[in-house]
């Protein structure tokens, strides 16, 4: 009981016969950003001709050895840093025997008993709540090459080009309590790897998926049999999955069943998951240490001098965001979520209010970008320009109206904003003169609106708003204010 | 001819360099000398004639100009699990049988830049897996050696050359090249050389690289060459070890002159006798052999120590866990998927069963069985884990062994070559033909085989002196001692020449 009181409650999920808690764990595989392969010097490059970036060692010819990168191995090591990890300065490789034809030596080279990188954590905001997720390792190993089953009636191709590509297995613990978490834990993780610069942390390429751990238990119970599904290759369909997943199992057990410990399939045309292979069925690996392989061994003095070589890291950037630029937690976290979007962001807030500069990137330009479906790199409006249109609106030389006309032209037209405000008479009226004739020519036209509103002070606005209309909204709306009030005498 | 065959490297290059025979001629002897021979011996499984004239050409020419390099023009066997560019490499299995590397090994690649003639590939057990050559796709070994027959006639039984390096040592005993290549996981170099009257050496592991050599058992294997006497095993080593950034497992440390340090004797060597070797089955005349060698060495100046290495007698076992449990995973590879021989079956798992049901030959299937049995859940705990904590404590016996003597003696084999099918019948019988080398192997130590003498039967025996690591130097100091004390042991009769 003790265990379940500190259980969140607040998403359960809710069964013919009450509650039920969804636990979730996760084993992403994101592909290392290097060069060359983990054990060979093969271009790691997406999208070449198959089998055009195979070495002798990748294609597993006879006498062949694995050497290993040295740049795959720094990039787990800080990773294992962005992951507040442990780094183990031994670490073993092993084989995981299985025979497939997309695995050309018989076993893939992977990290067994003794990983690379310990026990770490990763924090996640959900709906406001701020969680810390266990990490339980992060291992290297090799992947795999493609099978190809609908180029020939009676053949598969393979293709080896992936075939020892560096992989981070990162098994989180079952720590997750909804798809939700599991979705912002996939994005954090892959907003942390694009970070670091570890990965590029690409769904769309299979460079970042996951493994998915599911079970369920009614709330405070033992951990029920989990079931695996394997190779989930998109935030949504990590979502969906787990659904999907945590409804079939619950509808088992309410009915009396019991579950299966199984490797599962989602199939997202179809909206459920499928058994692959049974417990039964499961692949005996028979790993055991590589002997082609000496173990890892790794100096203080190098693990210290990579952690001194990261950069800030989006907690660390959240909270400066927050604490030194005044932002909101929410617009700090839209903000650092890429680290493009942060890097804009900065300049933009460079010498200027940060939350000024903030509504104008995650209201204006993001919902632009979003409507164009563009990425900030290809963004008509840089930086420099934004910071123009908010210095401009801080100098009250245009209005907040007149600042989204601004932003339209330069996003459509391009050019220095203050020059464009200069060329075009955008620039907004302060001459108290102009405004208060306008004010009298208005109270003038409308006398019975003018007795209301000296009756009821709270009719004056629509007095400010017909006098804004009337100068084409360049005038100054806290000028109109006074006058009008001063005019109406209230 | 035959004085040509039968040189010495050493005394080759000697020749060559005075320029008083030329490569092409040299080379041009042991093509001869194959051709008549092999049909009976079997030690060869390809001739590569016409590459071997070639570099016997370009040697010459280097001779020639005075720009000899260290192996110029020096006729050599090369064993066929080598990857030899351009060259189909075997394995001695079927599996292999079409198998033409576009690339060559880096101990290969070493002996060539040095100048050597590759004469052809030369046969070996299956994978390297055996003790008898019996295993091989391509047939078995015929010894050159022949048992004493009844009425001083040689009787006709078919001996075996040992294995799994057969063709090498039965190549250089018999005068088919100057020397051979050969690997050696767990005595596949020294055992063959015992049998035949041969040196053969296997250094340090990681003293050579073993890119490029079909594995069998990766944490085991070594290569290391097969000659005629001590001083060519020292020359050929010199050029074969060196470290390779394509082996992980290759140590970067300089290679010695060992030929420089030739002739320096034993005096003050103090050579360790393991009282644990005096096993049973060990046969009364190698005993016999063992207890000459220590007095030779005795006479020579060395200290003899009794001491004790007392795990020994789980060598064997255990490394019939690694090595089956290493060869299990090497051998995935061949699956007929990309190279190789393929027996299309109607879906992928019956094409690998097929494929390797054709392909592999019965001791390696026996040994991939053994292997992948260790590993599996459930057994790796009390088999493969256990068998590495034996070999850590073997490594450990020969580390203390090292704070009181400098080199260790024993007999290489416990018995003399036996005859074809002796052992075939049954495996374990066959395994204890490795009962004195694979300690070594475990240990990863070098370990030399020096012919010392014929049993009664009139076939050769060796001693084995096993060293420090990295000391393949001293083993060739003792080992020259063993060899000038016992006297030349040479094929009496080349039979096969139908005289």
């Amino acid at each position: 009981m003790g265990k379940a009181a500190k259980e969140k409650t607040n998403n359960l999920m809710r069964g013919a016969d009450g509650d039920w808690e969804v636990i979730v764990g996760l084993e992403v595989h994101a592909q290392v950003a290097s060069k060359s392969k983990l054990f060979s010097g093969s271009s790691t490059g997406f999208g070449a001709e198959p089998n055009s970036h195979v070495s002798l060692v990748d294609a597993a010819m006879p006498g062949m050895l694995p050497v290993i990168n040295e740049e795959c191995v720094a990039q787990a090591i800080r990773t294992g840093h962005g992951l507040n990890a442990k780094i183990n300065p031994y670490s073993v490789f092993d084989r995981k025997n299985y025979f497939y034809p997309d695995l050309p030596q018989g076993y893939q080279i992977s990290q067994f008993k003794q990983p690379i990188v310990g026990e770490g954590t990763v924090t996640i905001d959900v709906d406001g709540e701020t969680r810390e997720i266990g990490v339980e390792r992060l291992h290297l190993e090799q992947d795999a090459g493609k099978s190809i089953h609908d180029q020939h009636p009676d053949y598969s191709y393979v293709d080896l080009n992936r075939s020892g590509v560096a992989l981070m297995e990162i098994v989180s613990k079952p720590d997750l309590r909804s798809s939700k978490e599991a979705q912002v834990y996939v994005a954090k993780m892959r907003t942390i790897l694009r970070y670091l610069g570890t990965s590029d942390g690409d769904m769309d390429k299979g460079n970042l998926r996951a493994d998915v751990n599911v079970s369920v238990r009614k709330p405070g119970a033992e951990l029920g049999t989990r079931c695996e599904i394997k190779n989930v290759n998109s935030i949504r369909f990590i979502g969906q999955a787990i659904d999907v997943e945590a409804r079939r199992q619950i509808g088992i057990l309410e009915d009396g069943g019991q579950i299966t410990q199984e490797t599962r399939l989602f199939d997202p045309a179809k909206g459920e998951t499928r058994s692959m292979r049974s417990k039964e069925e499961a692949h005996d690996y028979r790993y055991f240490p590589d002997p082609d392989l000496l173990p890892l061994e790794i100096s203080e003095d190098y693990i210290a001098s990579l952690k001194q070589g990261l950069p800030e890291l989006p907690d660390e950037k959240q909270a400066r965001f927050v604490n030194e630029l005044g932002l909101s937690a929410y617009d700090a976290s839209v903000l650092i979520a890429e680290r493009e979007n942060a890097n804009y962001f900065e300049a933009v807030a460079k010498g200027r209010d940060g939350k000024t500069a903030a509504n104008w990137v995650i209201n204006e330009l993001f919902g632009r970008l979003n409507k164009e479906g563009l990425d900030i790199s290809a963004s008509p409006v840089s930086a420099d320009q934004l910071g123009g249109i908010v210095d401009l609106i801080s100098e009250g030389t245009i209005s907040g109206k007149i600042a989204k006309d601004l932003f339209e032209i330069v996003w459509t037209e391009g050019g220095d904003p203050a020059e464009i405000v200069e060329a075009r008479g955008m620039k907004q009226v302060t001459d108290t003169g102009a405004i208060e004739k306008t004010v009298e020519d208005v109270l003038a036209a409308n006398p019975e609106k003018a007795e209301q509103a000296r009756a009821k002070p709270n009719l004056a606005g629509w007095f400010v708003g017909q006098v804004m209309k009337a100068s084409g909204g360049k005038a100054n709306p806290k000028v109109v204010n006074d006058i009008v009030k001063k005019k109406l005498g209230v | 001819m035959a004085e040509l065959t039968g040189l010495t490297l050493s005394e080759a290059r000697q020749k060559l360099r005075n320029k008083d025979i030329k490569a092409q001629e040299l080379t041009d002897a042991f093509l001869k000398e194959i051709e008549a021979a092999n049909p009976d011996l079997n030690a060869f499984v390809a001739v590569t004639a016409e590459k071997a004239m070639a570099q016997a050409k370009e040697a010459d020419a280097r001779l020639q100009k005075g720009e000899a390099r260290d192996l110029e023009g020096l006729p050599i066997g090369h064993k066929d699990l080598y990857c030899t560019e351009g060259v189909t490499t075997t394995a001695c299995s079927n599996i292999l049988s079409n198998f033409v590397p576009g690339y060559e090994s880096t101990v290969g690649a070493n002996l060539w830049g040095q100048g050597a003639v590759m004469l052809g590939k030369l046969n070996n057990d299956e994978f390297a897996m055996g003790s008898s050559n019996e295993s091989s796709s391509h047939g078995p070994v015929v010894s050159p050696w022949r048992r004493n027959g009844k009425d001083g006639t040689p009787s006709d039984d078919k001996l075996v050359p040992g294995g799994s390096s057969g063709g090498s040592s039965a190549a250089v005993a018999a005068d088919l090249c100057l020397a051979a290549t050969a690997t050696d996981t767990g005595g596949s170099i020294r055992q063959p050389a015992a049998l035949t009257g041969t040196v053969g050496i296997k250094p340090t592991y990681g003293r050579c690289s073993r890119w490029g050599i079909v594995a069998y058992a990766s944490s085991l294997d070594q290569a290391g060459p097969v000659a005629r006497t001590v001083e060519d095993a020292a020359i050929l080593l010199g050029v074969m070890a060196g470290h390779d950034d394509k082996d992980s497992t290759s140590v970067d440390m300089p290679v010695p002159d060992y030929s420089a340090a030739l002739g320096k004797g034993v005096k003050g060597l103090k050579v360790g006798v393991p009282e644990e070797y005096r096993v049973e089955g060990l046969s009364d005349e190698v005993d016999q052999l063992w207890q000459q060698g220590i007095a030779w060495l005795k006479d020579a100046g060395a200290e003899i120590k009794t001491i004790s290495l007392p795990h020994t007698k789980y060598a064997l076992p255990a490394y019939y866990i690694v090595a089956p449990a290493e060869a299990s995973s090497n051998l995935a590879r061949y699956d007929g998927v990309r190279y190789g021989v393929r027996v299309p079956g109607n879906d992928i798992i019956d094409t690998y069963e097929k494929t390797r049901q054709a392909g592999f030959g019965d001791e390696v299937k026996r040994r991939i069985m053994i292997g992948t049995y260790v590993l599996s859940a459930g057994y790796y705990d009390a088999y493969y884990l256990k068998a590495q904590k034996v070999r850590t404590l073997i490594k450990q016996d020969f580390d203390n062994a090292w704070d009181d003597v400098d080199v260790v003696l024993t007999p290489t084999t416990p018995n003399p070559a036996f005859a074809f099918g002796e052992k075939t019948g049954d495996p374990l019988e066959m395994y204890l033909e490795d009962i004195f080398t694979v300690t070594v192997n475990m240990a990863g130590l070098p370990g030399i085989s020096v012919p010392a003498g014929l049993s009664s039967q009139g076939t050769p025996l060796g001693l084995q002196l096993i060293g420090k690591p990295f000391d393949e130097t001293t083993l060739f100091q003792a080992g020259e001692v063993l060899e000038k004390a016992a006297g030349p042991v040479r094929v009496a009769s080349k039979w096969w020449h139908g005289t």
